[in-house]
């Protein structure tokens, strides 16, 4: 068990989504960065797919009642184990009655905490996600706080023999550095101007404090649509089409840029202009408020070899930790 | 003896001095404070985070304005301690 003393601002179990639901308008959920969830998992010899605990600027502070094994990936976040500094990306022993203070992000934007067997609350349709618009899985379907107990599955076998493992530097990103994010320019990408098109992948973004798990809000020069007579079924406003299934990683244009993120909105009648590609999502989501981040446009078969490649590494990773 | 502490952001995002558009501010210069009491919010994400201040003592010049865009480890205000 883990008892919650303090639940940060936004901390909520996660593991890889609902997937399957998005006809019905569920979103995944899961992971905002897969990549640093899933190594969190490895360390402690978890598979991929069983459920973190992922905090966002600022981390929880909680109480062990039994010995378990730990790692912390993703945004550096200072994590203490009774007052002592302990590292991330290395598995961690933890003893009953140990107290875990993570801190605040000072580089990257979310950290997670891995526990050998998993955090074991119930599955709510195939999933342990938490989805806090609804108010379903996780943790009674919201973020964590003061007093919260979160159960943890049965571990692995060899799980403590991990302790001390640490992951090899060139598998650990350097968030500060990651400021392109590659995109698949379309679905309605034909509603902006020449110009606007252009502007898109040459622009310096800022992500805006309005940058959630639903979406992420950028900042930066007016995109321009082509003047046209709206079709039947579309709004009156020149970003709108008519309603279309979002895909999640989506850049919509209301105003300024919104790129739907893994609690995505599912549909709906804004021109989506560009899809940022599911490899880098990842790198989007530790992008801190205010930080810049430029669209480099690949097509769909670069995307499907980013998405092959990181599958690769991780693989790789897995196979180092496993030794 | 007195001496100046310096609160900071935790976090990135927009800073505000009162809990609502309408309220007074949390504090003013001048004000006593305890360690703990809130000075001003932090919203990123569309949370609000309390800025707290760390030690009891006199609210001295705030850095940044109301409402305005800060950076995590931006100063925000001066606290005298006693």
């Amino acid at each position: 068990m883990i008892e919650i003393r303090e639940g940060g601002i936004a901390s909520t179990v996660q593991d890889l989504g609902r997937t399957g639901h998005y006809h019905i308008g569920m979103p995944p959920s899961g992971a905002m960065d897969e990549y640093a969830h899933t190594v969190a998992n490895y360390l402690v010899g978890n598979d991929g797919d069983a459920a973190t605990v992922e905090m966002t600027y600022q981390g929880i502070t909680a109480t062990f009642d039994d010995d378990a094994v730990i790692a912390i990936t993703g945004a550096d976040m200072s994590p203490e184990l009774n007052g002592d500094p302990i590292g991330t990306w290395e598995t961690v022993a933890v003893d009953a009655g140990d107290e875990l203070d993570v801190q605040f992000a000072t580089d990257g934007a979310r950290a997670y905490l891995a526990v050998a067997g998993g955090v074991d609350v119930p599955e709510v349709m195939g999933s342990r996600s938490t989805y806090t618009l609804v108010g379903i899985g996780g943790h009674e379907g919201r973020g964590l706080e003061a007093g919260d107990e979160l159960p943890i599955g049965d571990p692995a076998n060899g799980s403590a023999d991990l302790v001390g493992t640490r992951l090899p530097a060139e598998y650990v990103p350097d968030y500060a550095d990651e400021d392109t994010v590659r995109i698949v320019v379309g679905l309605t990408s034909y509603r902006l101007t020449d110009e606007a098109r252009e502007t898109l992948c040459s622009a310096e973004w800022t992500v805006s404090a309005e940058a959630d798990r639903v979406g992420y809000r950028l900042e930066g020069p007016d995109l321009e649509f082509e003047e046209r007579d709206q079709p039947f079924g579309a709004g009156t406003d020149p970003s709108n089409v008519v309603d279309l299934g979002y895909p999640i990683g989506s850049i919509q244009v209301p105003q300024q840029p919104i790129v739907l993120m893994q609690d995505a909105v599912t549909g709906g009648g804004y021109a989506t202009v560009g899809t940022v590609i599911s490899a880098d999502r990842g790198l989007l989501a530790q992008r801190q408020t205010h930080k810049t981040v430029s669209f480099e446009s690949v097509d769909v078969e670069e995307a499907i070899d980013a998405r092959r490649r990181r599958s690769e590494r991780l693989a790789e990773i897995r196979s180092v930790i496993d030794g | 003896m007195s001496q100046t502490t310096t609160v900071n952001s935790p976090m990135p995002g927009v800073f505000y001095r009162r809990s609502d558009p309408e309220e007074a501010p949390f504090v003013e210069p001048g004000d006593s404070v305890e360690a703990g009491d809130t000075i001003g919010l932090v919203e990123v994400m569309k949370n609000f985070h309390e800025i707290e201040a760390d030690q009891a003592g006199t609210v001295g010049e705030f850095h940044v304005e109301d409402e305005s865009e800060i950076e995590a480890d931006q100063a925000i205000v001066e606290i005298e301690v006693e």
